[in-house]
Formats: C-alpha cells, structure tokens, sequence
C-alpha cells in the first residue's frame, strides 16, 4: 500500500486546498492519471499520480487545506495486488504534519453519476456502471455538479476532460469563463493573483538570496528566421501557425541539451543535471501574474508539435487548469517578452532551477552583412545562470548556441 | 451577414480574450494590442476564432488592418462581401 501525498508544486508552496477528487475508492489508475485538483497559490492544479494501481482509500475531504507531504490517498499498487486480505508488513511512515481527516474515518462513496440535468438530488439518481458513453447522462465529478448547479449549466453540454470522459471542476469553470463572464471579472477563474503575488515574491526573494546569478547578453540577427516563418505561415490556416517564441524555445532546449550545466536544479549546493529538458515557458496572467509551467521534452518536439504545446500550455495555464507535473518539471525557464515589450530582460532564477533565458521583442537596427550596413530584424537574448553551477565561459558558449539554434529553424 | 454582426464577433472574441475589457469604452481607431493588452498569442488565438467563426481566411500580412476594432470590422465586412461574389 502507498500513500498519495498533498505534491509540493514548487519551493514556495507549504500547503494546499482539496477542491476537486476525480477517483473514488475502487478505482483503477495508471501513472500519469489526473485524480485530484488541488488549489493553490498557483491557481487550481490538476494532480496527476505516479503510480498504477487500485484506489483503496480517500483520506482528505473536499474544501480541506492540507500541508505539503499529507497522505491523501492509500493506493495498493499492481505488485501488491495480490493478496488482498494480507495486511499491510509495515505502517506507513508517519506524514510530516497531522491530517485533518484521520485516515481510519471510512469516506463517503462518491455517486458515481449524475443527471444531466439539474434536477433530482443526486441520491434520487440510480446507481449506474462507471465508464463514458452512457446516453443522456454525464459523469461529472462531485465539485463540479455543485458549481454547475450554482450557476445553472447543462453539464450535458459539456466535454468532460476528466478520466473516462468525467466532467471536471475546471471543465465547467471554464464553460462558465465562456458564457457569462461578468463584466468585472478581472482573472480566470481559479486564480487567485494575490496569492500568486505572494507566492512570486518567496520565490524571487529566495531566489536573490542564495543564488549568486551572472547575467549575459547576445544580439542575434533573426531575419532569415522571421522570413522563413512568414513563408511557412503564408500557406497556413491561423490553427497551424508559428510564432517566433515557439523558434525561441526549440532553440533554447536544443542548446540545453548540449549544456548541461545549464539544465537541471541546484539544492542544497549540489548540482543535479536533469535527464531530460522540460522547458518552463513564462506565461503572463492577465491582470498582473506569471507562472512558467513545462512544456515537456521541448528538445525532442517536432517545431509544429511544440506549437501545439505551447499554445495549450498558455490557453490552460491562464484559465486555471494547469497539471502538476507541468509546475515541478521544469529544469530551465525560458521567459519572451513578444511584440510589444522592450529590447531586453534580465530574468530571475526559479529555484531549484539553475538558468533562465531571456528573449527582447524583435527590433529592426541597422546591422553589417558582409561588409554592408543595411536594416535587419535583431533580437536580444539574455542568460541569467547560477553561478555556483556554471561560469560565464560557459553561459557565453550556451548562449551562443542558442543564437546559432535560432536561426536555423528549419534543420530538423 | 451585417457589419452588426460582424460588430458582434468581433467583440465577442475579443471579450474571450480579454473578459474584464469594456469594449464599449475602448477607442474604435486604437491598437487593440495596447488597449487589451493582447500579446501575440492572442491575437493569434483571435484570428483563429475569427477564421472558424465567419470562414474569412485571414492572411499573416493582413493583421495590421485588423489591430484597430473599427479596422478589423472594416476588413472582415469587405472579405465577406467578396466570399459572397466569388
């Protein structure tokens, strides 16, 4: 038997709230599975576990806020499986901090259905086989029935995201970010930007505070980049359509792959490299927050599946439903100002991260090409790297690299 | 299909894009990138929306006639009455 504990969702996060179980005892999950969303400083997260096996028992109720590392559900794994009478050789460890809801209280089955429609109390419901596909009805889990029957919506209407098809909190959240968006809401729904402040600034304080950051710069001439996209964008519906900060974070996990040094996290002194590179793309919240969730294995995307990626990534992460695999993955941060913003940034290290690279908006400044001085599309890249890891020989070098990277976007 | 219910579509994902906008109180003739503060992803996901809804393909070189509302309004209004001579 194993614990399923409250993840901690990156170095400034002490606790969390329960919002949502998409599981109930008797379930069967496999790794990667979503079974719980937590909420937050970093808005509601989609929980996703890492092992396979039976959920045996719910351990923390809804709307209950919990630390980090407490139990909050036991689940027996495929190798223990077999017997099932056998109790268990050893206790589990003690978790860290006492959990409100002591595990040997038995958990109040969840319906495993509901109507469609608001209507009949869900007890009034019979009970129905678990699985997608039953006509007329919508598997839905339990917080989100009660905010579609807050707020009236049909969850009939909606495409469940859950497992098996199960309508999500967040699914009917963001039905209702589309349809009745009062005037005045001033953020996605699920985010809490106060809190995000206040999670920002341990961060970034932290941050300051034990990582001795050096910080370089490199002009890169992307015309030929810029070109390339607009000749590869002209034959393309919108949906297919590249954007310049999708080049800039191919070229960074590229680059990364060939340095290290630069990839991976730095605790308690110590360097650990990651084995793969799992590009955190800083996302503006409108409103006024940031978050850099993973796009996974950037290195080893195809440029239109990266798009892809990316794009999902920033439409999820500014409405609230991120995973959390996508907050504690990443192992280097790339943050692009676009268009509109100025020519440079000097980032900030998220701990236990080690490097941070910067992308200014693209500016046309006269530039010399064999001998001749003519205007061309310049781009500023930055580095911010842990020095305690790295030196700036080094940092110049995975710099350059990534200059190199970027304008070669279409070497496969 | 109206300039008013071009109006419509166009505000509409605009206010998807940017829910707390008062898109009444936005001035027709400004960019709409420094009004809502759309970046590039945005506006990307506007043309997008836009392309599905009223079935105008929108090329990448004619985005800066869409950066204005009444421009946007403008351009979308003349592809339609085009689509529906050709």
């Amino acid at each position: 038997m194993v614990e399923f504990r409250m993840p901690s969702l990156g170095a400034d996060m002490e606790a969390g709230t329960l919002v949502e179980w998409l599981v109930k005892p008797g379930d069967q999950v496999k790794r990667g599975d979503i079974v719980a969303v937590v909420e937050t400083q970093k808005g509601a997260i989609e929980i996703e576990i890492f092992e396979a096996g039976r959920i045996e028992q719910i351990l923390v109720d809804l709307d209950t806020k919990v630390p980090v590392g407490t139990p909050l559900a036991r689940i027996r794994t495929e190798r223990e499986a077999q017997p099932a009478a056998a109790a268990p050789a050893a206790p589990p460890p003690a978790p860290p901090a006492p959990s409100p809801a002591p595990p040997a209280v038995p958990v109040r089955p969840r319906a495993p259905m509901v109507p469609a429609r608001p209507g009949p109390a869900p007890s009034a419901a019979p009970p129905l086989p678990a699985g997608p596909g039953v006509a007329g009805r919508a598997r839905a889990s339990p917080a989100a029935r009660r905010l579609a029957e807050r707020h009236g919506v049909d969850l009939s209407a909606i495409t469940g995201s859950g497992p098996g098809g199960a309508i999500t909190h967040a699914d009917v959240a963001g039905r209702l970010g589309g349809i009745t968006a009062p005037p005045d809401r001033k953020r996605a729904l699920g985010l809490d930007l106060d809190a995000m402040r206040t999670a920002i600034a341990a961060a970034m304080a932290r941050s300051k505070r034990e990582i001795p950051h050096y910080y370089l710069e490199h002009q890169v001439d992307v015309t030929a980049c810029e070109q390339w996209l607009a000749r590869t964008n002209a034959t393309r519906a919108p949906d297919n359509r590249l954007l310049i900060g999708a080049l800039a974070i191919r070229s960074v996990a590229l680059a990364a792959r060939r340095f290290p040094a630069f990839n991976g996290f730095c605790r308690d002194g110590k360097f650990e490299p990651a084995a793969a590179v799992h590009v955190g793309v800083a996302i503006a919240i409108r409103g006024g927050g940031l978050a850099a969730p993973a796009l996974h294995h950037a290195d080893q995307l195809p440029l239109d599946q990266l798009m892809t990626g990316m794009r999902d990534l920033v439409q999820r992460m500014r409405s609230g439903r991120i995973r959390s695999s996508e907050i504690s993955d990443p192992t280097i941060t790339v943050s692009s100002l676009g268009e509109r913003g100025v020519e440079a940034l000097y980032g900030i290290i998220y701990p236990p991260q080690v490097a941070i690279v910067g992308f200014g908006k693209v500016v046309t400044r006269p530039w010399v090409v064999d001998g001749a001085i003519g205007p061309r599309s310049v781009v500023t890249i930055t580095l911010s790297a842990d020095h305690r890891v790295s030196d700036g020989h080094a940092g110049a070098l995975f710099l350059a690299e990534i200059g190199k990277q970027l304008q070669e976007p279409d070497k496969p | 299909m109206t300039d008013i219910d071009v109006r419509k579509v166009v505000q509409e994902e605009l206010n998807n894009i940017a829910p707390e906008a008062d898109l009444a109180s936005i001035d027709p003739g400004a960019d709409l990138r420094e009004a809502l503060d759309i970046d590039s992803m945005d506006f990307l996901n506007f043309v997008t929306a836009i392309h599905h809804r009223l079935g105008v393909d929108i090329p990448e070189l004619d985005y800066p006639k869409l950066v204005t509302l009444d421009g946007a309004i403008a351009y979308l209004t003349a592809k339609l009455g085009a689509n529906r001579r050709s």
